[in-house]
């Protein structure tokens, strides 16, 4: 017997679950405008994130899904692309979305029932928010293609969690870019649950990273919680991309913090004590108890950038009750570039019957 | 239709040569026209419609994908909001379901879910229907399942000359488009047709011969079978208007519309299943908008409401000369 191929995938931390360098740290960690810009970025989806499950509660937003554990990852993904790189997200990806330029009014507005939530204006070419689980991948390796084949230095990042890896769309997609070599990197966000469904249920392979090496594609895992592992990871693959060397798959691993959606109930599915266990590796404290060992960081200044991020919000959050809602002629004027005469009929029957308001 | 001019660009061709030609004339006018699907690069397609475009555009633009169909519409869709136009060809309307959530979920939405922000300037070519003694899953008419969905154009040649036309149309207009091909008809007639790059108004049924006692109402390779049924009725004087639907959504009501208030009759030929067809929206229409010019209730000529024959009993299922002239004589009567 001849071995044709082994394959072997690294994980990578360099900080303990309290922020202590278990080693030497990358380079990353250098750039101390770059740290502290995420912190910031992390404090601020979080403060965004309770924000918005409070408007669920009171009647004032649409169901929405909490992003709490995912701050460390997404803010990476913001920081490692490119304003010209394209950002193809599933829909807890708050913290990369802010740093894309999407307005928290914009995030509001789409979980709180509005289209104009994904017209956004500061980052054009980034994809929707795809609520059809693994849907995005395929529209990731076809930007990617895009690109490809316009000779541009461009890069997709993509992301997706660990139930949509289950999913064809991931495995033809991851496929796809093995074969054509496209300037993409897949973000899995492995963060344990498919709402109710654990990781262990998902798959039998025993890392999801390791799905890249049937793609042809070298898969890495880091520390989801770990900002410096998260964003180097990162870095590294869209630097790839950049250069045409092709496609890569990262597994994050995190924990879903909160509910799947406040329309669900995690306490029927897993334990106080998982959840506990879970808290205590939370990567915002992990940088910032990093921060303060550094000496960056003081109890002072966690207090002014908390009530920054409470005003910026808080803001946001007056623009988005302030919006009014589109007239309801609106659900006709998006669907094509200009109205087939055949739904002119339709259009003025909505008019019609909703002049003046929705009686 | 346009007169035919004779010059050197004007050949006679069939319907999946017209296909070809609106491809090549579309990927010369604008870079921006890329192909992609199973076998379409080296192969030409298994049907042909893409030969010579790989020679002639090279691969970066005529793309060979994995064998994927939900890939192949997704791909098409993330390529679509670079503002490329993707004509993406699915090999048999039996295999497109595998994307039917990128096309329902994603092209279908893209440009209302993002207030325009983005859009999906693509095409998605399939061969359909039954009539060739295709394998199991080869032969299916299912354009309604599209027909149903807000945000797609449902587009079906019937000729070589509209074949290059509207195709020519789908892949300039900034939104998907389904566009069926009746490969019964592929290779069945020839006409000539200048690659002139002249396109066809979509949204836009055509009128294809003139009548004043029954309107025929059909699409696709049911065209064929209704301009002979007409031969024959015109024979027996019975003046059959012969209206090929071509965009099956969204709908040309008025035209069908306009020419029922003038025959006052209306039989539809299609080959799809009965139920939930294209041929009951067509006739619902004609309820809501033409009921008091009837003389007659509409008659619709379909195929069964059963899964399509293997093709030792196929012709027992697609509409015959006969079915369409029998259905005719049932409304005159009236």
């Amino acid at each position: 017997m001849r071995q044709i191929h082994e394959f072997q995938v690294d994980s990578t931390r360099y900080l303990d679950d309290h922020g202590k360098p278990l080693g030497e740290l990358p380079l990353q960690a250098e750039n101390t405008d770059r740290v502290l810009a995420a912190y910031r970025n992390m404090v601020l989806t979080r403060t965004f994130d309770s924000k918005a499950i409070a408007l669920q509660r009171t009647g004032k937003c649409g169901t929405y899904p909490s992003v709490l554990g995912h701050e460390v990852v997404g803010t990476a993904i913001g920081q490692s692309m490119a304003k010209s790189d394209v950002f193809v997200p599933y829909y807890r990806d708050q913290a990369s979305h802010i740093l894309r330029g999407v307005s928290l009014t914009e995030l509001l507005l789409y979980w709180g029932g509005d289209e104009r939530g994904s017209a956004w204006k500061n980052c054009p070419e980034d994809l929707p928010i795809s609520v059809p689980i693994a849907t995005q991948c395929c529209h990731a390796v076809g930007v990617a293609a895009a690109m490809k084949i316009r000779d541009q230095s461009r890069a997709v990042v993509c992301c997706i969690g660990d139930g949509g890896t289950s999913k064809g769309d991931f495995l033809e997609s991851i496929n796809l870019a093995g074969a054509w070599h496209l300037p993409v990197v897949f973000m899995v966000i492995n963060n344990q649950w498919a709402i109710s469904t654990p990781r262990s249920l998902q798959s039998g392979a025993e890392t999801i990273a390791q799905k890249a090496i049937s793609a042809g594609l070298p898969g890495h895992i880091v520390d989801g919680n770990d900002y410096f592992a998260t964003v180097e990871a990162l870095d590294t693959a869209v630097e790839r991309a950049h250069s045409g060397k092709g496609a890569t798959v990262i597994e994050a691993v995190t924990y879903r913090l909160g509910d799947h959606t406040t329309a669900d109930d995690a306490t029927r599915y897993r334990t106080a004590e998982d959840l506990k266990r879970a808290w205590e590796k939370d990567g915002i404290k992990r940088l910032q108890n990093w921060l303060h060992d550094r000496g960056l960081w003081s109890p002072d200044k966690e207090k002014a950038l908390q009530a920054e991020c409470k005003q910026t919000v808080e803001k946001a959050v007056e623009s988005y009750l302030a919006t009014e809602a589109e007239p309801p002629t609106a659900m006709l004027d998006y669907l094509f570039e200009s109205l087939p005469a055949a739904l002119q009929q339709q259009r003025e029957q909505i008019a019609d019957r909703y002049q003046g308001g929705r009686g | 239709m346009s007169k035919v001019q004779a010059s050197a660009e004007t050949r006679d061709i069939t319907l999946v040569e017209a296909v070809n030609m609106a491809l090549h004339r579309a990927m010369a006018d604008d870079d921006n026209v890329v192909v992609l699907g199973e076998d379409i690069a080296t192969n030409g397609g298994v049907f042909r419609a893409t030969v010579g475009l790989k020679e002639a555009f090279g691969f970066k633009r005529v793309m060979d994908t994995p064998l994927a169909e939900n890939l192949i519409a997704g791909t098409a869709i993330g390529m679509a909001t670079q503002g490329l136009r993707p004509v993406a060809e699915f090999q048999f309307m039996g295999f497109i379901y595998a994307g039917m959530e990128q096309v329902i979920s994603h092209a279908a939405r893209m440009r209302n879910r993002t207030r325009g922000r983005l859009h999906c300037p693509l095409v998605f070519r399939a061969p359909f229907g039954g009539g060739i003694h295709a394998p199991e899953h080869h032969s299916e008419s299912t354009e309604a399942l599209f027909a149903h969905i807000p945000g797609l154009r449902v587009v079906i040649p019937s000729s070589p000359q509209r074949a290059y036309r509207l195709l020519l149309a789908d892949i300039r207009n900034p939104d998907p488009v389904i566009f069926l091909e009746p490969k019964r008809i592929y290779r069945a007639v020839t006409q000539s047709v200048k690659d002139n790059g002249e396109a066809l108004p979509l949204d836009t049924s055509f009128t294809l011969r003139e009548g004043d006692d029954v309107t025929l109402i059909t699409w696709g390779a049911c065209v064929q079978e209704t301009l002979q049924a007409a031969d024959k009725l015109a024979e027996q004087g019975v003046s059959c208007e012969v209206i090929d639907v071509a965009t099956v959504s969204p709908l040309d009501r008025e035209t069908l519309l306009c020419s029922v208030a003038k025959t006052g009759r209306a039989v539809i030929v299609h080959e799809a299943c009965r139920n939930g067809g294209v041929g009951a929206e067509v006739a619902a229409s004609i309820a809501e908008g033409a009921f008091l010019d009837l003389q007659a209730p509409v008659v619709r000529v379909t195929g069964y409401d059963t899964i399509m024959p293997y093709y030792r009993n196929e012709q027992y299922y697609l509409p015959q000369v006969e079915d369409i002239i029998g259905a005719v004589e049932q409304v005159i009567a009236l």
